[in-house]
């Protein structure tokens, strides 16, 4: 028995240190069987969700994609074009094909962190393995899609992304439900592996229903010079979702950028945050939050920065909008430096729409409603990322899409 | 400037305002008739800036006396952007900024025409960039000026309001700004405050107010009461038989 699966075990019954506990045995482990097939022919209903969340089924618009429905591995292809700088498998493909996975599974993530990390190891149903080769440019986005269509199911994934040294992608991750599902559980566990002057873009879109539990579990590791930029982006109600993603910025003049918009609506509870761990010179951290509250969410935007070495630099920055006198934002920043030299520093604002703001839209002929709708979209605007121009645009359509139904 | 129209668009009668229960504006009567530019001067704390915002609906100015009416209809109770859509508009001295929200979005949502907004674009000597920027973010003080200009050219409203559009701008934006303003207000009706008067270069006005303690002291001939306000300041203003009859009132019935 793996050692990992020993460790996890422990760790069954061991609740989060946030968000509320879920019992996880309430959810079965047995949905629906796909067949493998391309993404094309996938049920029209599965498609227009998954679009939604930025995957498509044209796959010249992307190098290579990943498609699970429940547990099963439905897709897995890299574009010819792109065939020999990117490999995609699933990840119990990948620790049968190469002896080294050990020396990355579990390594940025602790599998005994909490009964969602352990169900993850205890229960694996599947995840994705994308490595882009040393000195490869994947110009294309990649794209890959975990989908729940059976009601009432536990999804426990466990992804490995390794960017070899010199290489650039930029991964775009859709997570959603079928509109028949209810309720449900998604863990994802995530670890990134960052090398040496390669540079990663990774886009996470979330699309669930107010009764679907979410707890993805992530990390990175940045070498020498390595970028790692994460961008979440959250629009529709959820039951709860909790998450805080760590970077550790190892290598010298390593860099992350952490990136999200939350539109919290319903009873949406959502905790998340990023933290950045500073530990070589040179190294720099950046977390931009945008979070926006209405009905009856809770959100608790978090931020955490940490400086090990003298030479680093971070900064984080969270404005939440509360759109209902209902709703919470909790903002939560938290600088620790632990090297005289390290600078750090934060910049939180929470509160209503200003008036004048309104007021000055209306002056240009615009409706109350309009010009409320427009601060809003406004406050989600991504191009506050500083993204490449085509995952830019691509993004924008997302927000387009999720916003429009949503406002 | 000779004009053949005689109807008012704007008439405010015996008003009086009130923000968070302090009075702002008291028993102010103006009549501007159709096609007509008239000036506003006064002193810091006037009452200036809050004449603009009554006369365009921000819900704070509350008046609680005497009515406005605009192009014969009475408005003084209407949203700000019903008042818009009869036809006036406002250049603001110090806009909002509004993260994420673009000047580019703005003028297509007022002008609806890429070629147009382009055309005026060039004509307010804007670059192009600024059209991609968030409004008002990070604007120097010219900038914030000639985006708003370009907004109400836009906007193409019938009356114009302009609060300040000469202050904080250099000698060559200041220019072309007057110019464009002289040119815009040619064709339509204006109420235009000025602090120093630099824009009084370059725009032909019709008729300037005087607004001291709350209140419009003083009416006539632009040039002339500029004239004296700069060699005397506003104290002359306040010489004036009507202002002092003006004050008498105002210490028999004290403001609140």
């Amino acid at each position: 028995m793996p050692k990992s699966y020993e460790d996890a075990a422990k760790a069954r019954d061991k609740p989060a240190a946030l968000g509320p506990d879920i019992d996880v045995s309430k959810f079965s482990s047995n949905p629906k069987v796909w067949n493998f097939c391309p993404i094309t022919l996938l049920p029209e209903d599965v498609l227009k969700r998954a679009y939604e969340v930025g995957i498509v089924a044209d796959d010249q618009s992307r190098s290579g994609s990943f498609f699970q429905l429940d547990h099963s591995v439905t897709s897995k292809a890299v574009q010819k074009m792109f065939e020999g700088k990117v490999e995609i498998m699933s990840t119990s493909e990948a620790i049968e094909k190469y002896d080294w996975m050990k020396d990355y599974w579990w390594t940025a993530v602790k599998v005994d962190a909490d009964k969602y990390t352990s169900l993850a190891e205890l229960k694996q149903n599947q995840g994705y393995f994308i490595r882009i080769f040393e000195n490869q440019k994947v110009t294309l986005p990649l794209q890959a899609c975990l989908f729940v269509s059976t009601d009432n199911i536990s999804q426990n994934v466990h992804n490995v992304i390794i960017a070899e040294p010199g290489s650039e992608a930029q991964l775009i991750t859709g997570c959603t439900t079928h509109p028949t599902v209810n309720s449900g559980l998604h863990i994802g566990v995530s670890e990134f592996f960052v090398k040496k002057d390669a540079k990663l873009t990774f886009t996470m879109i979330h699309n669930w229903v107010p009764g679907f539990h979410v707890r993805p579990r992530s990390a990175a590791i940045i070498e020498d010079n390595g970028v790692f930029v994460s961008n979440f982006l959250c629009f529709k109600p959820v039951k709860s979702l909790q998450m805080y993603p760590v970077a550790y910025c190892r290598g010298v003049n390593s860099r992350v950028s952490f990136n999200s918009i939350l539109y919290g609506t319903k009873d949406s509870y959502i905790d998340t945050g990023a933290k950045v761990v500073l530990q070589n010179e040179g190294t720099r951290g950046e977390i931009i939050a945008r979070t926006i509250a209405t009905d009856n969410a809770q959100i608790y935007a978090r931020g955490f920065l940490q400086g090990e070495h003298d030479l680093s630099k971070a900064h984080l920055e969270c404005r939440g909008l509360l759109l209902s006198s209902k709703a919470s934002i909790y903002a939560v920043p938290e600088l620790l430096a632990k090297a005289q030299g390290s600078e750090l520093s934060h910049e939180a604002a929470v509160g209503k729409i200003a008036e004048e703001q309104v007021q000055y839209l209306m002056a240009r002929g615009f409706t109350e409603d309009e010009a409320t709708a427009l601060i809003v979209r406004g406050f989600m605007d991504i191009s506050i990322f500083g993204l490449p121009k085509n995952l830019e645009n691509e993004i924008r359509r997302m927000v387009d899409i999720t916003a429009t139904k949503t406002l | 400037m000779t004009h053949v129209l005689t109807s008012n668009i704007l008439e405010m009668r015996n008003l009086t305002v009130k923000v968070s229960g302090k009075k702002i504006l008291n028993k102010v009567d103006l009549e501007i008739p159709e096609g007509e530019v008239h000036v506003l001067f006064g002193p810091n704390g006037s009452g200036k800036s809050s004449l603009l915002m009554t006369i365009l609906g921000i819900p704070s100015y509350k008046v609680v006396e005497g009515s406005i009416l605009f192009k014969g209809k009475d408005v003084t109770h209407m949203p700000i952007n019903e008042r818009v859509k009869l036809g006036m508009s406002v250049a603001f001295q110090n806009p909002p900024v509004i993260r994420g929200v673009k000047l580019g979005g703005i003028l297509e949502h007022l002008a609806a025409n890429k070629k147009r907004i382009d055309t005026l674009m060039e004509k307010v000597k804007f670059p192009q960039e600024f059209l991609e920027r968030d409004i008002n973010l990070g604007f120097s003080g010219g900038e914030v000026k000639k985006s708003e200009i370009i907004q109400i050219l836009a906007q193409d409203s019938d009356f114009v309001m302009l609060d300040e559009p000469d202050s904080g701008v250099d000698v060559e934006n200041l220019q072309i700004i007057g110019n464009i303003i002289n040119s815009m207000l040619s064709e339509k009706s204006a109420l235009l405050i000025t602090h120093q008067g630099h824009i009084l270069r370059y725009v032909n006005a019709d008729k300037a107010h005087v607004l001291v303690n709350n209140s419009i002291v003083c009416s006539g001939e632009p040039l002339n009461i500029l004239t004296q306000i700069l060699n005397e300041g506003y104290g002359w203003c306040m010489k004036c038989p009507k202002a002092m009859k003006m004050q008498q009132r105002q210490e028999i019935n004290p403001r609140h």
